[in-house]
């Protein structure tokens, strides 16, 4: 008995150390009804020696249903497991009420490495709608199967699918010693993999994705004083920006990378600053005694919007990236802050106060129409999946933070937990280069 | 480590408890007027000239001195009046010792936006650091530093919680 218990302890020890470490489990809140049944057969993996550990399919089958836009077929329905075209018989798929079937293998490769090769068909038609064979190794299996996923989600939606970028997000926790311990993580799409780039015992805020997505910078206290880094993810090497007494915050990179919109107070009240990464020059882009922060970057980069109070309250104005006057561009509420381009620049998703609530909208540029995606009080930190299907953002669930996602339409929501702290501020990442 | 978390959330509410009615909420009468009895000599004589208060001018329970922390309304920058003593009092301590500094760290509470509310806790500074400044305190005495919400002394989602995270401390690194 005494012995079970001590095990029971030092297990219960191992899994909430384990939980420290914090992997995002996200689970589907609401779906859509439309949703397409699509079939994802195991791939064989026969012809591998040694064992492969990562099961391909169901990861492109998560991946497929975290969009709320298929409907993946439970493998216990299944009724074969063909791994080639030639064993598939349609008839059998089409009873099943599947419009799409997916089979594949993994298989060896010359200098130890793998092979993943996929066929996508039609299962009405009876026609293969796309195939690939993708490169991997063991330790590059997922990415296999998150490329995988961006390709039948391609070929059967239209749009370019977003499986294989990453987020960042800032987490907080008490440490063993009772210290606050402020972490910047970044996992892949899925929640999977999660590695801690930046801790600190002060806070750190505000993670920004450069356009390549090989860096990523943030506002750190470090010192007890904020000023803005930027970390080579890599190789973890970061270098921090000139700072300035006041404010050094909301770092927002260009769409071509050469400059970084950001917000300073040395001359006064917070104001927008563009710095140049090529001369290492700083201009001022606002001039108020309001407050001006927030920035972002219109996708063709001619453009940078912010949140201001010059008009008492907190709204979203526009101004050309050059500079000049600033034109508002909310008038529905009365706090409306925190705003950003949706990727093809036709909507923004800021947050939005209404009734009290905090909650996360996106306002329609052409016709000015707001629409309320969120349903939490304190809703925060939208972001934008680089193909614009999702917005990731935070929100409180019970005294803890957690991260959310709604599709842009409002149809799909997720919930994204992580155990052991609290996890606010995602950022996804624009789309892998290949 | 939730126990621990809890444990910590349930110290931050009994110190927030104190808090709250040592410094009483923009409603609390009594707690103004106790201040304002000594608004008149809000001059540093009075502060230092506590009777039997042998300790350090800062720590004098007697004195406005022993207020570091004064809170603020909802998206709001301005000083209440009941704190106007306290911070004549900082600023003529600061005046007077001009060889002492003082961090003026500004907060907000959750709601609304990360970024927007570094600004506006920064706006809290500023204006307590002017005050500070109208007394007769340096500008290099005083220096404005703004968190925003990041750094709550209570975790909670009601106005009970919010008001006590809404707040300018003056931290004394020296003291």
């Amino acid at each position: 008995m005494n012995r079970v218990k001590k095990i029971g302890a030092l297990l219960g020890f191992l899994l909430s150390f384990s939980a420290w470490g914090g992997a995002l489990k996200i689970e589907i809140t609401q779906g859509v009804s439309s949703a397409q049944p699509i079939a994802i057969i195991p791939f064989s993996t026969a012809q591998v020696v040694g064992e492969v550990w990562v099961d391909v399919a169901q990861i492109i089958s998560d991946d497929l249903a975290r969009s709320g836009r298929f409907k993946p077929l439970p493998r216990l329905d299944m009724l074969n497991k063909p791994s080639s075209a030639a064993q598939v018989n349609f008839r059998n798929w089409q009873a099943l009420g599947q419009d799409n079937l997916v089979v594949g293998k993994v298989l060896p490769a010359a200098n130890g490495r793998l092979t993943v090769q996929f066929q996508l068909f039609d299962v009405y038609k009876g026609e293969q709608l796309t195939g690939f064979s993708v490169p991997a190794n063991s330790a590059s299996l997922r990415a296999a199967a998150h490329r995988i996923s961006d390709l039948i989600y391609e070929k059967l939606t239209g749009q370019k699918g977003a499986f294989s970028t990453r987020i960042a997000y800032v987490t907080s926790a008490h440490g063993v010693n009772g210290q606050a311990e402020y972490k910047i993580q970044v996992a892949d799409a899925d929640g999977f993999g999660a590695k801690t780039i930046v801790t600190s015992s002060e806070p750190v805020m505000s993670p920004a994705w450069s356009p390549r997505g090989d860096k990523l910078s943030y506002v750190s206290y470090e010192g007890r004083r904020s000023s803005i880094y930027t970390q080579t993810l890599r190789s973890g090497q970061r270098e921090k920006l000139r700072s300035f007494k006041g404010i050094n915050g909301a770092p927002a990179w260009s769409p071509d990378g050469s400059q970084l919109a950001l917000t300073l107070s040395k001359d006064g009240s917070a104001d927008i600053y563009v710095y140049n990464v090529i001369s290492r020059s700083f201009r001022r882009l606002t001039r108020s005694y309001a407050i001006d922060t927030e920035p972002s970057w219109s996708p063709d980069g001619r453009q940078i919007i912010f949140t201001s109070d010059r008009g008492g309250k907190p709204q979203i104005y526009r101004i050309s990236a050059n500079g000049g006057k600033a034109a508002r561009l909310t008038f529905e509420g009365t706090y409306n802050a925190r705003a950003s381009y949706s990727p093809d620049g036709k909507n923004v998703t800021m947050v939005h106060r209404v009734n009290g609530q905090y909650r996360i909208a996106s306002l329609e540029l052409a016709t000015g129409f707001t629409n309320i995606l969120s349903t939490g009080s304190l809703d925060e930190s939208p972001s934008y999946a680089p193909n614009g299907s999702m917005i990731l953002y935070s929100t409180s669930d019970g005294l803890k933070t957690i991260l959310a996602a709604v599709s842009s339409d409002g149809k799909v929501r997720q919930k994204l937990r992580l155990q052991g702290g609290d996890v606010r501020e995602p950022a996804w990442s624009p789309f892998k280069q290949y | 480590m939730k126990t621990y978390q809890k444990l910590l959330v349930s110290l931050c509410l009994s110190s927030a408890l104190a808090g709250c009615s040592m410094f009483g909420g923009d409603e609390q009468a009594g707690g103004s007027a106790a201040i304002n009895g000594s608004n008149g000599g809000a001059s540093t004589t009075g502060l230092n000239g506590a009777d039997n208060f042998t300790g350090h001018p800062l720590d004098n329970p007697a004195s406005p001195l022993a207020t570091k922390v004064i809170y603020f309304a909802f998206d709001s920058s301005a000083v209440e009046p009941q704190y106007e003593a306290v911070l004549a009092a900082h600023g003529a301590y600061l005046a007077a010792n001009n060889g002492v500094a003082v961090i003026v760290e500004g907060h907000a509470d959750e709601r609304g936006t990360r970024e927007y509310n570094v600004a506006l806790s920064e706006k809290r500074a500023k204006t307590v650091q002017n005050l500070l400044s109208l007394q007769g305190a340096a500008g290099n005495q005083a220096e404005a530093v703004a968190l925003g919400e990041e750094k709550p002394v209570v975790l909670g989602h009601d106005e009970k919680s919010w008001r006590l995270n809404r707040r300018v401390e003056l931290i004394y690194p020296a003291h």
